[in-house]
Order: structure tokens, then C-alpha cells, then sequence
């Protein structure tokens, strides 16, 4: 735990007399005037901003929040019902639909908490196709994050455009892998499917090797930017007690300076054999959980080139693991991992039928949504938008 | 970090009155859990949150259960007259266990780095007395899992800031995720049912799948 990096160091700060001081005036201008109405607004489910069929009442004074709720649901399936329903294995393709930007983490949750429950070793082959594949999926995730994110302070999509130039790339490598762009399914209980295909690891590389250029010219068009740092250093501040209270994780957690990273803690699969450092901010801002997606995808890159290179040969499958007539034993497991969103975790009761008794999926997103309107309260409609957008949601996983 | 019989004891000693067991996890490789009595449960909760050596600080899944009514046999051994002489008779006996509906919290410490702990806590009944006590005042962070087992389970959380329906609507007045839920009947009417459409059209008119 203790190889850690901060970012403070780097953080870029805005010259006197800028925009920023446009920014703080309207700060001090927070105070007084207690005669002005309030006004209650719905913002979504159709406000483009809102990634997703996703609400907000807000309630205005002037253009300052002094209330805000979030309303979720309107894509509410019953997924646990449903998985309740059915074999665990029939679960699996429903799980690419919760955090529908990362079906690769999520197979891998969901498998690692069936693995606890029946006993089941994955080999060590398909160990590392399931690192490849996640790091894969927060390289992909974390990039079309920062292209939604500056999309919504005003850059009209061009980096939105280079991130989903490169995510295609990457969902090029899932394709071939599992015959899906997004809805992977790709795992299965002791392993993963299939195997990867003939200059599969080949192509990977050439991906890894040719990121980083991606990364840097990313991080040198956007990081420091003038109105980027106006508008997003000093915003939706989340203060580290808070965070640990309010059960936030992931990249949101340790840009608030919490060094907490499930993949350190629990050190689940084979992530003890990768040389990996943790990112850290110290502000707790938009800005911080910004450069937290990038230093994140520099670290996953690390792991991926570590991956590549040691990945063994032999089966991807644990010969012990049955497809059919599959009955875990009983009993109760809470199987969590280090989503692209923070923690995912899957809890399943089994009662010794091929059916779960309870199925429960812990969604990063939902979770992380309840300090919302902490983080907003006395900012801007516009502020909240890329409070909103910093905090990374799916609707697919708020909802279930 | 401590066992949970060792943290049983601790928790004993320091919340006096508080009901507290162990319940085992069947899968062996598993933490067993806590169940906690509901008198006491906020104090307890805040032990384990603020115990320096605990420091539970993070409650990271917070979910519901639902027990139904189970019923099953005992085999018991019986002193009976038979034919004016006392014998002893194997007989079974059918026993009912009331049904439940049951909050799971799974804790860690950020700061220490170790977890999960178990707890529950238990309502008396899945009808009419479906009362825990929220913990939202210890751990922020069940605040949106509590409103959704109040949401799917019916189990209405005392000393929760905000408790409404959070995935389902307003007015919406089953709880879906109950074993006993019974889909509404949603039945459209279509040419040609068959399959699970047939099915759902022959309950829907009560005969043969035809209007």
C-alpha cells in the first residue's frame, strides 16, 4: 500500500488575472440576498447532460443549487429478480448489461464471487486474460470518462472523438476475442471461454506500445487548458471524511485522497504479481478526479505491458469446472473487484440449487451518486452538470 | 482483524444489553456473520465504526433477504400407551419458521485495510411488523441501499433521512423483490399467443387463452 503517487506536484495552476479570477468573484457573490424566490427545476431525464435516463430535481436560488435529489429507475429491470430466476451461468450475459461500457469487469465480478461460492481455481492462463481484458476495459473507460466530462464543459466533442477513436481500437481486441463489441460475456466459472486467437497478444502490444502517444497528446490538449482549469479546479469538492462515510469508491475515493484500491487490498486473481502504484489527489475536486482517470490509465498501462509479457500457455479453463448441471454449495459470498467505477461487488446466496437464492449486485455508481448533492450544493446548474459528469455513472448499473 | 466470536465478546462488553450471535455461513470458506438485536444495534454500529482497532469505516453492500415461512419435519422420540403398555414411538412432528425478512450489511476499514464483517439484523415478521433501524446515521453509505430494500423488500428503515421508493415509482404499492411477488398481469392482446404468452393469456381470461 505504500507505493503510491500524488498529483499535487503537478497540478497546473491558472495565472493571476485569468478566467479563474471571472470564477472566484462569482463565488463571493454566493452570499446574501435571502429574499430571491427558489425555483424547483427537473433536470432530465432528457437533459443531454445527464448521461443517461437520469433526474435531478434541483432547486435554485438564482443560478446556486440549495437542494438537489437525483431520481433513478427509469431503467430498472429487476436484474436481481430475474438472475434469481435462472441458472447462475444464464446470469452472465445480463451482467455485460449493467455498466454496459465495461461487460468485461463485470463477467469478471460475477465469476469471481461464483468461484468463492463452488470452490473453483481459474487457471492461471485465464488469470491473466482476465487482467489483459480489465485493464483493457479501465483504459477504455477511463478515456471515453474524460471525453464525456470535457464534452460537457463546452469542447463540442473533439476529444469525446479521439477517446472513442481509441476505445474502438480496444473494442476491436474484444471482438475478435468474444464476437462482441460490448456485450463481451466472455467469462465463465474457472476461466474464460475461449482462448485468445492466433496474434491476438501481438495486437494487444502494438495497442499498448501506441497509447501512450494517445495519452500524451490527450492529457497535453486538455490538462492545461485554460477554461478546463476554471472550470473544474475548486468544483464539487469532496472531502475525504466524507467520501470513506458515504461508501464512495474507486477513482472518486483517491481523488479525495483515500488509498484504498480493491485490486491493492484484496489483491484478487494475480494483481500481487504486478508492479502498479496507486493514484492520489489531494483537492477532492472535479479537476483531481480528472487527472486521476489519466495517472490511472498511465498505471494500467504498466500492468497491461507486465500482462503481455508473462502471460503462460495452457488451458483457459479449469477442468474441474462444469457448464451443466452446475450447483455451487451452499452458503453466502460477498465477491467484489476493482471496476473502472469503483467497487463492484456481487453477493450471492446459494441453497445447493442450480438457481441463487439471493443475488445482489453492488453498483459503484449507485453508490457513489449519494454524495451528489453534497458535492454540489451552492455551485452552478452549469457546475453541477460537470459534477455530474466527474462522477462517472451508468445508468445500465444505477438501475439494474 | 479479529475473529467474529472475538469481536462477539468485545461487542458484548462494550454495548451492555445488545443481542448479538453468531449465525454460520454455510460455505466454510466463508466469514460467518452477526446478527444483531435491534435495541442496541445503533450503538453497536457505531463500536465498530469508531473502535480503534476495528475502525469499520466503510459499509460497502448493503442488501435484503427474504426468509419465507418454512416448514419442516422433526422426527421425535414419544412416550405413548399402546395396548396398555407405555412405548416409545418415533413420530414427526411438522414445524414452522416464521418467515423474515432480513438487512445484510458488509463492513471494511479503509483505514486498516481489512474486512468484510457480516452483520444483520432481523424484522419480527414479513407482514406487519417489517421495522429495522436504519444505519444510515453510522455509514452515509447505506443511505440509497437502505431505501432500495425499502423499495423492493417492504422493510421500512426507522431513523432513515429520506425513505421513498428509489428504483420503482411513486404509488407503486407491491415490493417486487419478495419470493411471493406476483407479476402484475400485463397481458396484451395478440392474434396468435403461444408460449409464455399463451400461458399469460389463459390467466389473464381464465379459459382456454381466447377472449
Amino acid at each position: 500500500m505504500n507505493a503510491e503517487v500524488n498529483i499535487t506536484s503537478t497540478r497546473p495552476q491558472l495565472p493571476p488575472g485569468t478566467v479563474m479570477s471571472y470564477h472566484l468573484q462569482r463565488q463571493s457573490a454566493a452570499g446574501g440576498d435571502a429574499e430571491s424566490d427558489l425555483l424547483e427545476i427537473s433536470m432530465g431525464p432528457h437533459h443531454p447532460s445527464t448521461h443517461g435516463v437520469f433526474r435531478m430535481d434541483v432547486v435554485l436560488d438564482g443560478e446556486r443549487v440549495v437542494r438537489l435529489k437525483p431520481v433513478f429507475g427509469y431503467l430498472h429491470r429487476n436484474h436481481e429478480k430475474l438472475a434469481e430466476g435462472m441458472t447462475y451461468l444464464s446470469s452472465m450475459p445480463f451482467t455485460d448489461r449493467l455498466d454496459y461500457f465495461c461487460s468485461m469487469t463485470n463477467n469478471w465480478a460475477y465469476a469471481l464471487a461464483v468461484e468463492r461460492l463452488a470452490g473453483l481455481r481459474p487457471t492461471e492462463r485465464a488469470e491473466y486474460i482476465r487482467v489483459i481484458v480489465a485493464e483493457l476495459t479501465r483504459l477504455l473507460n477511463h478515456a471515453c470518462l474524460i471525453g464525456f466530462l470535457t464534452h460537457d464543459m463546452g469542447t463540442m466533442g473533439t476529444p469525446l472523438m479521439y477517446a472513442f477513436r481509441e476505445r474502438e481500437k480496444i473494442l476491436d481486441l474484444f471482438e475478435e476475442l468474444s464476437g462482441a463489441r460490448m456485450m463481451c460475456n466472455y467469462m465463465r466459472f474457472g476461466g474464460v471461454r475461449v482462448d485468445l486467437t492466433p496474434g491476438w497478444v501481438a495486437k494487444a502490444q502494438k495497442l499498448v506500445a501506441e497509447f501512450p502517444r494517445f495519452l500524451d497528446e490527450f492529457e497535453k490538449l486538455l490538462t492545461t487548458n485554460e477554461i478546463l482549469l476554471a472550470r473544474s479546479q475548486g468544483v464539487g469538492i469532496l472531502p475525504r471524511t466524507l467520501a470513506v462515510n458515504a461508501s464512495v469508491t474507486g477513482p472518486m475515493l483517491r481523488a479525495s485522497g483515500v488509498n484504498y484500491d480493491v485490486r491493492k487490498v484484496d489483491r484478487y486473481g494475480i494483481y500481487d504479481r504486478f508492479d502498479f502504484r496507486v493514484p492520489l489527489g489531494d483537492h477532492g475536486d472535479v479537476y483531481d478526479r480528472l487527472m486521476i482517470r489519466f495517472l490511472e490509465m498511465r498505471e494500467s498501462l504498466k500492468i497491461l505491458h507486465q500482462a503481455l509479457r508473462d502471460l503462460p500457455g495452457g488451458p483457459v479453463m479449469d477442468p474441474k469446472a462444469k457448464l451443466r448441471s452446475f450447483r455451487p454449495r451452499p452458503g453466502e459470498v460477498y465477491g467484489r473487484i476493482e471496476a473502472p467505477k469503483g467497487e463492484l461487488g456481487f453477493y450471492l446466496i446459494g441453497d445447493g440449487s442450480p438457481n441463487p437464492y439471493r443475488y445482489r449486485v453492488r453498483p459503484p455508481s449507485l453508490v457513489n451518486l449519494t454524495v451528489l448533492e453534497d458535492m454540489c450544493l451552492g455551485h452552478t446548474v452549469a457546475d453541477v452538470v460537470i459534477i455530474l459528469g466527474s462522477v462517472d455513472i451508468v445508468l445500465g448499473e444505477v438501475d439494474r | 482483524m479479529e475473529t467474529v466470536e472475538q469481536i462477539k465478546v468485545r461487542l458484548e462488553a462494550a454495548v451492555p444489553g445488545l443481542e448479538v450471535e453468531v449465525i454460520p455461513n454455510p460455505n466454510s470458506a466463508e466469514q460467518p456473520s452477526l446478527r444483531m438485536g435491534l435495541t442496541h444495534i445503533l450503538a453497536a454500529a457505531r463500536f465498530l465504526r469508531d473502535d480503534p482497532s476495528l475502525r469499520f469505516d466503510y459499509a460497502s453492500n448493503v442488501t435484503g433477504v427474504d426468509w419465507l415461512d418454512q416448514t419442516f419435519q422433526e422426527r421425535q422420540r414419544q412416550r405413548v400407551l399402546v395396548d396398555g403398555a407405555e412405548r416409545e414411538v418415533e413420530i414427526t412432528v411438522q414445524r414452522i419458521r416464521p418467515g423474515y425478512l432480513e438487512a445484510i450489511y458488509h463492513l471494511y476499514s479503509m483505514e486498516l485495510g481489512h474486512g468484510p464483517l457480516v452483520i444483520r439484523q432481523r424484522t419480527a415478521n414479513r407482514t406487519d411488523q417489517c421495522r429495522l433501524v436504519s444505519l444510515t446515521p453510522i455509514w452515509r453509505g447505506a443511505e440509497f441501499q437502505e431505501r432500495e430494500i425499502y423499495d423492493l423488500y417492504g422493510v421500512v428503515f426507522e431513523g432513515h433521512p429520506d425513505l421513498r421508493r428509489i428504483l420503482m415509482w411513486e404509488g407503486f404499492q407491491d415490493f417486487p423483490m419478495r419470493k411471493d411477488y406476483v407479476e402484475p398481469d400485463d397481458y396484451e392482446y395478440e392474434p396468435t399467443p403461444h408460449d409464455l404468452v399463451l400461458e399469460k393469456a389463459r390467466l389473464h381470461y381464465g379459459h382456454g387463452g381466447r377472449s
